[in-house]
């Protein structure tokens, strides 16, 4: 409780859940029509719906962080060896086994048969 | 161990063997997020690996919204809408959380108390909310064929919408039971629960009527839909046919790739025994506010320890409803 103790902070709580809310139903909503003019893309290994998915799943993550974990309030060295770290860490592994799961798919895909005989 | 039992306010502002706290963090905070950041990195393993898989199975794998359609009382083809409604759920117990710590700074102890008693319903709703959601997942909606290479093949109309078995086959006059080790041969068991229909109704059916056709899980990656075989390819894949499956376990599922059920039960299950753990907690905690516990200490940060551990199980639920509904 590095912050003011006595202080509520109930008014910027709901402006926090107001705004998780309105991403989360942009998303639903993306999700729901998948318009092909985002859908049908490619960019940089991906779709841009998918890279509109994953910017407000982190922006959403951040105000969860930030607002509802207190994170804001705390030391900035502690906030630092916090979330530097889990991100260094995911980004790393992801990288890596994403790279290697593209790679796969490239060299089993040809022995995949899609057709059959009688 | 004087740091973990608070005897007195004084107590619990520092560490045993030193007049500062590091970090500005008492000691029960610090472990909660030495705990929360391990536990993320278990998920992130998770999820990485089902991230691993599916881009290895990238040209066949499920497409989300043609899997998880259901919404309670209503039948129809409503993708998203019922996790949107968890996920919402998920945030709001969060928010009562928030404002029971909030409350919890101002010393007011009623407040604290509603806003858990919220906390505990909301995680209810959500676990029953998952539990239904499973419920469907493991019956199935449309019931598929599998082939002798264990690839799925799904029925569509001709508008290439998925047709459940139920809507086009007729059932032949033929018994057939379920075949189990302790009354067939013991070596030999039926891959799941004995689908409504046989393999030779669904096939026969399936020739005689011509608005019906075959969908296989690769993916045509122009327009991003499973393709749909003509007549003729078709047959070929139904004589590779072996199982009628409807629903899904962990060896095979109406919905495509094994493995993608498999993560479906593993990630959400782990996740649901977060919740589960977390909604025990709240309800200690809870108890806890009632009795005075935290008065009488002085402080409400143990509320706050907890609410660190319920914001993270909703932190994770964005990543997994980001990774198994949305993308």
């Amino acid at each position: 409780m590095a912050h003011d103790a006595h202080e509520s902070h109930t008014g910027l709580i709901w402006k926090v859940f107001g705004l998780l809310s309105v991403i989360t139903i942009v998303e639903v909503i993306f999700g729901i029509i998948k318009p092909d003019s985002l859908h049908l893309t490619q960019f940089l290994g991906t779709s841009l719906l998918n890279w509109l998915f994953l910017i407000l799943t982190l922006v959403k993550a951040y105000y969860i962080a930030w607002y509802f974990m207190h994170l804001k309030h705390e030391k900035t060295s502690l906030r630092r060896a916090i979330v530097w770290t889990c991100v260094f860490l995911i980004c790393y592994l992801t990288t890596l086994m994403l790279i290697e799961g593209g790679y796969i798919q490239d060299m089993l895909a040809p022995y995949i048969s899609w057709t059959y005989n009688k | 161990m004087e740091s973990t039992v608070a005897t007195d306010n004084s107590n619990q502002e520092v560490w045993s063997g030193g007049g500062k706290k590091p970090f500005a963090a008492s000691y029960g905070k610090m472990m909660m997020w030495f705990f929360i950041m391990s536990d993320a990195l278990t998920f992130s393993g998770f999820l990485v690996a089902y991230g691993l898989m599916r881009f290895k199975f990238l040209e066949s794998w499920p497409i989300a919204d043609e899997v998880f359609t259901h919404v309670p009382f209503i039948h129809g083809h409503f993708p998203m809408y019922y996790v949107a409604f968890m996920t919402f759920i998920l945030i709001f117990s969060s928010v009562t959380m928030v404002l029971a710590v909030d409350a919890g700074h101002q010393m007011k102890k009623a407040k604290v108390t509603i806003y858990m008693l919220l906390t505990i319903i909301g995680g209810l709703i959500f676990l029953g909310s998952q539990a239904w959601e499973w419920k469907n997942f493991i019956n199935g909606t449309y019931g598929a064929v599998v082939l002798q290479d264990g690839k799925i093949a799904q029925f569509v109309d001709n508008e290439g919408h998925q047709i459940a078995l139920s809507d086009f086959v007729s059932k032949a006059n033929s018994e057939r039971v379920q075949h189990t080790r302790s009354n067939g041969l013991w070596y030999v068991k039926d891959a799941g629960e004995l689908p409504p229909y046989t393999l030779n109704e669904v096939v026969t059916s399936f020739n005689a009527n011509p608005d019906v056709h075959l969908r296989t899980e690769q993916i045509d990656f122009d327009v991003k839909k499973k393709t749909v075989l003509s007549k003729a390819e078709a047959s070929t894949y139904l004589s590779k046919a072996t199982d009628v499956v409807m629903g899904a376990n962990l060896k095979v599922n109406e919905y495509g790739k094994t493995l993608f059920a498999d993560f479906f039960f593993f990630i959400t299950g782990f996740h649901g025994f977060h919740v589960f753990s977390g909604i025990l907690i709240n309800v200690i905690i809870f108890f806890n506010v009632i009795l005075g516990t935290y008065e009488k200490r002085g402080s409400y940060e143990m509320v706050e320890k907890v609410g660190l551990y319920w914001h993270f199980v909703d932190l994770v639920w964005v990543f997994v409803f980001t990774f198994f509904y949305l993308v």
